[in-house]
C-alpha cells in the first residue's frame, strides 16, 4: 500500500516543484550578495581589525610607554621599548606589532589607560613582503592619524556599553 | 635555673590571630608578627630604622583596647590578643588607604615604581576600586637633588623612610618634613644634592614611585627584568646585589639581602656603575698595529700576534724581561692564567698591586681580618689609620658609623686630611703624609708605656723607642687599650703609602700589644681572590712598581689604563713606550694603549664574564655572567686560556670555567716576594708631600665611564688643595692656579686652600684626567705659583 502512494505521488512531480519554489522564491527576492570591493557590508563599531596608534587633538602622542599591551598580548606580538624623552616623559622608541603573531583579540585596546593603541575597522590589508609583516610606530600612528574621525566615531558609539 | 627565671622575666606571650608567639619584652607587634610570618601591612615600618608609627597602615585590632593600635609602635605585653584580620582591623586599614590615596596621583602606568609599588600592592587589598573624593588633589613641586634620584614628589605618602634613612643609617641628615598637615613636603629645604655615598637606598625604601632610580628612568618594566646574582666589584667588600636584566643588556642594580656582607644596602658607586659599560668608547674588536697603523684583526690573528710577541720578547731577553700586571677588578680565574702563563714563560713578574708605592712588607696590599667585616659594627673603640672609609668601603663605612651611634664606639683617626666622616672622633691626627709613620710610632710607644709590652726587635723598634708620645697619642693608646673589642682599621691609604711596609708592621705590632682586632681593608675589589690565585710576585719576580719603574721588554696589561690605574702614570708611559712589544687585554680603548701597545684583545670586565669572587672576609662568590658582552668582546679566562695555549704555556688545555676554578683555588700564596726596608723615614726639612686619595668614582675604568656617578658632586673637578699655613709658608697665598712638579712630570691645576689637608702635605687625587701625566700617588711634590 505504502509504495502505491509514494509512487503516485513521485508521479506528481511534488518534490520537484517544491524545490523549483524554494528556487523561484529566491530567483526573485533582493541579494544579499554584494558587489565586492564595490559594494561592503556594514560594520559593527567593535570590529576588531588593523591596530593604530592615536593622538591628541594638539598632536601629542597618546602612548606613554607603560607596556600594559605588551604585558597582556596573549600572542606576544607587541614589542615595547622606551625612554625618558627630554621634556621628561615616559615615551615609547620603539612600538612594533607583528600581524601575523596577533589574534586580533583586543586585549591590548582593554589595557591601554590612554586609549592610545586601538584595533580599527580595517579589516583589509595586506603585503608582499614578509619583512612588512611587523607594523613600527610611525606606520602605527599614521594608521592612526588617517582613520582618526573613525576610529574616534566608532569609541563614542560604543561608550554607553563600557 | 637563674637562668630559667630570667627567661620567664624576658618574654612574653601574645596571641595572634588565635596562635600563640612568644616575645622578647618591649618588642613591637610587628616585629613578633613579622617573625612568625603573619602578615600585617605597612609603609613607614622598616626593619633597620627607627619606628616613626605616621602612615597608620599596620593598625590593628588588639582586644580591649578602645580603638586600634599600629603594631609597629606597640609593644608586646603578655596575654596580649592581636586581631590581624577582624573586621575592626580590616575597616581602620581600608579606611586609612582611603586617605593615603586621597593625594595620591595614581599614575601607575607612567610610574617607574608600577609593578613592584608596595602601595600599588596593598591598594589591591586595602583600596576601593572607585575613589570618593572628588575635590582637587594636592600637586608638590619636584625636587632637584642630583644625577641618581628622580623625585615625583606628588606621589609621596610621607613615610618618611628616606628621612629616616639619611638621618640613621647615612649620617647625613638632608632630607627632611617641611610644614604640616596638607602642605607636607619632603624635600633638602635648599635646592641642592644628596651627597650620601649610600643615598640611592632611599629608592628602595620608598614604598611608592616618589624616588626612583634617575639613570634608569623609564627604561624598563620590573615584570620584564630578570633578577641575576652578582656581587659589587668596586671595593673588596663586594656587597651582594642583582642585576636587573632585559635581554642582553643590564637595566639597573638592586641589593641582595645578607646580614653578613651588606645588610640590606648598597653604595651608589655599585648600584650606578654598570652604566659605565654602556660607554661609547668600548673596545669591541681586536687590533693589531701593523706597521704603526692599528688594523681590526679576527681573533685568531690578534691573538697569535699577541702570543708570538710574548713567546719573542721572552726567547730573545729571557723570562724575566715580561711583565704581567692584572687589574685586581678581574676575576680569581684570570688571576690565575694570567699568572700561570708568565711562570711558565719563565717570568715571576706577576702583580695586581698597582696603586701600592711600597712592597716592603711580604703581605703589602693584602686584606687581613682578625674579626668579620659584621663584627665592626660591634666594636667600642676603632682607630682609623690612613682611611677615607665612608669613600673607599662606603658600606663599612656605614659599620663604623653603627658602632658609634648603637654602641657609644669611640673612634679617632690618623689621616693626612680631615675626612668629613659620619660619626663623631674622640681623637684626629691629621698629620701630613712624612710624619705619618712618626705618628703612628708614637701611639706605639704610648701603647707600649701603657701595657709594658715589648717592642719589636730591630729597626722598627729602635724607631719606636726614640719617639715622644704627645697626649693625643697617649690618648688613642688609652683608648684602644681599654677596649674590650678594638678595632685597629688600616684603609686604602694607608697601603699605598710610601711608608706602607712600616705602617702594616706598627699596625701588626700595636694590635698584638693592646690586643685588638687589626682590620687592613686594600681599595681594590677581588684583591683577596688575587693573592689566591698567585697574582703576586714570586721568589725573585718584580712587584708592579718595580717592574714599571725598571722597564721590561714585554708587558701584557690586564684591564688597565696606564694613566689612571698604574702608582706612576708618567713612568708607566716611559716604561711602556721603551718595551719592545706591549699586549693589552682591555675593556675600553685608550689613548695610551692605543699609542704603546701592539695588540689590543677586547675584553669583558664584570658583571659580563663567569668567575669566582673573594672578598676580604675570605667569602667565595662563583658568579655566571650577566649581561651579554658587546659585539667580539670575550671573558677574561677564554681569552687567557687561548692566549697560554698559543704562547707555549703548559698545563693549559681547560676545556670548562670550573676546571681552571678548581685550580685557582687549590693554593693560596703565603706571601709576596718584597723588598728590603731601610729604616723608617723621618721628616727633615720643608718638603711637600703628596696625599693621593682614590676618588670614590675614580677607582676603575666602568666608574671613571658611569655617567651618573661622575655628575655627582664627588666627582667634581681634581684641584690642589693645601692647608693655608703651608700655602703661606711657600708664598702661594694669592696662587689660583698652580704648576705641579713631581720628578720631571709636571701639571698644571687650580690651587684650593683647604683647612682638612694636613699642613705640609698637598692633597692631590690619583686617578684622573688632569693628574694622568703626573707622578706617583705619594711621596715629595713641589708646587710653583702661576701668575
Amino acid at each position: 500500500m505504502q509504495s502505491i502512494t509514494r509512487y503516485l505521488r513521485s508521479l506528481m512531480l511534488l518534490e520537484l516543484f517544491r524545490g523549483m519554489a524554494v528556487t523561484w522564491r529566491f530567483g526573485v527576492a533582493p541579494k544579499a550578495t554584494l558587489n565586492y570591493p564595490e559594494e561592503k557590508t556594514p560594520k559593527s563599531p567593535r570590529y576588531r581589525g588593523l591596530h593604530a596608534l592615536r593622538r591628541y587633538p594638539n598632536g601629542e602622542e597618546r602612548c606613554i610607554a607603560c607596556k600594559l599591551c605588551e604585558a597582556v598580548c596573549p600572542a606576544l606580538a607587541i614589542t615595547i621599548e622606551s625612554h625618558n624623552r627630554e621634556d621628561n616623559t615616559r615615551r615609547t622608541t620603539r612600538y612594533d606589532i607583528d600581524l601575523f603573531k596577533c589574534i586580533y583579540c583586543g586585549f591590548c585596546e582593554e589595557s591601554c589607560p590612554v586609549d592610545s593603541i586601538v584595533l580599527t575597522d580595517i579589516g583589509e590589508y595586506h603585503m608582499e613582503n614578509k619583512s612588512e609583516k611587523v607594523v613600527d610606530k610611525q606606520q602605527l600612528l599614521a594608521i592612526g592619524d588617517r582613520f582618526e574621525e573613525s576610529i574616534a566615531a566608532n569609541r563614542a558609539q560604543d561608550a554607553r556599553y563600557r | 635555673m637563674a637562668t630559667a627565671q630570667d627567661n620567664q622575666t624576658d618574654t612574653v606571650t601574645i596571641e595572634v590571630d588565635g596562635q600563640e608567639l612568644t616575645a622578647r619584652k618591649g618588642e613591637m607587634i610587628i616585629q613578633v608578627t613579622d617573625r612568625a610570618g603573619i602578615d600585617i601591612p605597612r609603609f613607614c615600618y622598616h626593619s633597620k630604622l627607627s619606628i616613626a608609627a605616621n602612615c597608620r597602615m599596620c593598625l590593628v585590632d588588639v582586644e580591649k583596647a578602645p580603638k586600634p593600635l599600629p603594631a609597629c609602635a606597640t609593644p608586646v605585653a603578655d596575654g596580649m590578643k592581636v586581631f590581624t584580620e577582624s573586621r575592626r582591623t580590616v575597616d581602620a586599614q581600608r579606611g586609612v588607604m582611603e586617605f593615603l590615596l586621597i593625594n595620591h596621583p595614581l599614575d601607575c602606568p607612567i610610574c617607574d615604581q608600577g609593578g613592584e609599588c608596595e602601595l600599588q600592592d596593598l591598594a589591591m587589598g586595602y583600596g576601593r576600586s572607585v575613589s570618593r573624593f572628588t575635590e582637587r588633589k594636592r600637586v608638590v613641586r619636584d625636587k632637584n637633588v642630583g644625577p641618581l634620584i628622580e623625585t615625583d614628589m606628588t606621589r609621596c605618602i610621607h613615610c618618611t623612610r628616606c628621612v629616616r634613612f639619611l638621618e640613621e643609617i647615612a649620617g647625613t641628615c638632608e632630607l627632611g618634613g617641611m610644614s604640616r598637615g596638607e602642605h607636607m613636603e619632603i624635600g633638602t629645604f635648599v635646592e641642592r644634592n644628596i651627597n650620601s655615598e649610600l643615598s640611592g637606598n632611599v629608592i628602595d625604601l620608598c614604598p611608592v614611585g616618589a624616588l626612583t632610580n634617575k639613570p634608569f628612568r623609564h627604561t624598563a618594566r620590573p615584570w620584564e627584568m630578570r633578577a641575576r646574582k652578582y656581587v659589587g666589584t668596586h671595593d673588596c667588600l663586594g656587597s651582594h646585589l642583582h642585576y636587573h636584566t632585559r635581554g642582553p643588556k643590564i637595566m639597573r642594580a638592586v641589593p641582595r639581602d645578607n646580614e653578613a656582607v651588606n645588610e640590606c644596602w648598597l653604595s651608589d658607586r655599585d648600584r650606578y656603575s654598570h652604566f659605565g659599560l654602556r660607554s661609547e668608547d668600548r673596545l669591541t674588536s681586536p687590533q693589531v698595529k701593523v706597521d704603526g697603523q692599528w688594523r681590526e684583526a679576527s681573533w685568531s690573528d690578534a691573538l697569535d700576534a699577541a702570543a708570538r710577541a710574548l713567546k719573542g720578547a721572552v726567547e730573545t731577553h729571557g723570562g724575566s724581561e715580561l711583565g704581567v700586571l692584572v687589574s685586581p677588578r678581574a676575576t680569581t680565574e684570570e688571576h690565575y692564567l694570567a699568572a700561570a702563563m708568565a711562570r711558565s714563560l719563565g717570568s715571576e713578574n706577576v702583580d695586581h698591586r698597582l696603586r701600592l708605592l711600597d712592597f716592603t712588607h711580604p703581605q703589602a696590599g693584602r686584606a687581613h681580618l682578625d674579626v668579620p667585616t659584621a663584627k665592626i659594627a660591634e666594636s667600642d673603640a676603632i682607630l682609623l689609620v690612613g682611611s677615607n672609609i665612608r669613600h673607599e668601603q662606603p658600606i663599612l663605612g656605614h659599620r663604623v658609623r653603627t658602632a658609634w651611634r648603637q654602641g657609644g664606639a669611640k673612634i679617632a683617626d690618623i689621616n693626612s686630611v680631615a675626612w668629613d666622616f659620619h660619626f663623631d672622633l674622640a681623637e684626629r691626627m691629621i698629620v701630613p703624609p712624612q710624619a705619618m709613620v712618626d705618628t703612628f710610632a708614637r701611639v706605639a710607644k704610648a701603647a707600649a708605656d701603657l701595657t709594658g709590652a715589648a717592642l719589636p726587635e730591630g729597626k722598627l723598634g729602635e724607631y719606636i723607642a726614640a719617639r715622644q708620645p704627645e697626649h693625643e697619642a697617649k690618648q688613642v693608646a688609652g683608648m684602644l687599650k681599654d677596649a674590650a673589642s678594638g678595632v685597629l682599621l688600616l684603609g686604602d691609604q694607608a697601603l699605598n703609602h710610601p711608608e706602607a711596609g712600616w705602617l702594616r708592621r706598627l699596625a701588626e705590632w700595636l694590635a698584638e700589644a693592646l690586643e685588638v682586632a687589626l682590620v687592613v681593608l686594600p681599595g681594590p675589589a677581588n684583591s683577596a681572590g688575587a693573592w689566591t690565585a698567585g697574582s703576586v710576585p714570586g721568589r725573585g719576580g718584580l712587584n708592579a712598581r718595580s717592574m714599571i719603574s725598571k722597564g721590561r721588554q714585554a708587558y701584557l696589561l690586564w684591564d688597565i689604563e696606564p694613566d689612571f690605574d698604574l702608582a706612576d702614570p708618567a713612568a708607566a708611559r716611559r716604561a711602556l713606550e721603551g718595551a719592545a712589544s706591549v699586549v693589552a687585554a682591555t675593556t675600553f680603548d685608550n689613548a695610551v694603549l692605543r699609542e704603546t701597545a701592539d695588540v689590543l684583545l677586547p675584553l669583558s670586565p664584570a658583571p659580563e664574564v663567569d668567575g669566582t669572587w673573594i672578598n676580604a672576609d675570605g667569602h667565595r662568590d662563583t658568579l655566571q655572567a650577566v649581561g651579554r658582552a658587546p659585539e667580539q668582546s670575550r671573558a677574561g679566562w677564554k681569552i687567557l686560556r687561548k692566549l697560554g695555549e698559543l704562547a707555549g704555556a703548559e698545563g693549559f688545555d681547560f676545556a670548562t670555567l670550573d676546571a681552571v676554578t678548581r685550580q685557582a683555588l687549590e693554593n693560596d700564596s703565603a706571601e709576596a716576594a718584597h723588598d728590603e726596608a731601610a729604616a723608617p723615614f723621618v721628616a727633615e726639612g720643608d718638603t711637600l708631600w703628596r696625599t693621593g686619595e682614590v676618588p670614590i668614582y675614580s677607582g676603575d675604568n666602568i666608574l671613571r665611564r658611569a655617567p651618573a656617578l661622575q655628575q655627582t658632586t664627588h666627582a667634581a673637578a681634581t684641584v690642589c688643595a693645601v692647608h693655608p699655613t703651608t700655602a703661606r709658608r711657600h708664598g702661594l697665598e694669592d696662587a689660583e692656579r698652580v704648576r705641579v712638579r713631581q720628578g720631571e712630570a709636571s701639571a698644571e691645576l687650580d690651587l684650593v686652600l683647604d683647612e682638612r689637608v694636613a699642613p705640609g702635605a698637598v692633597g692631590l687625587p690619583v686617578a684622573t684626567c688632569p693628574v694622568s701625566t703626573l707622578g706617583a700617588g705619594g711621596g715629595e711634590i713641589s708646587l710653583e705659583a702661576l701668575s
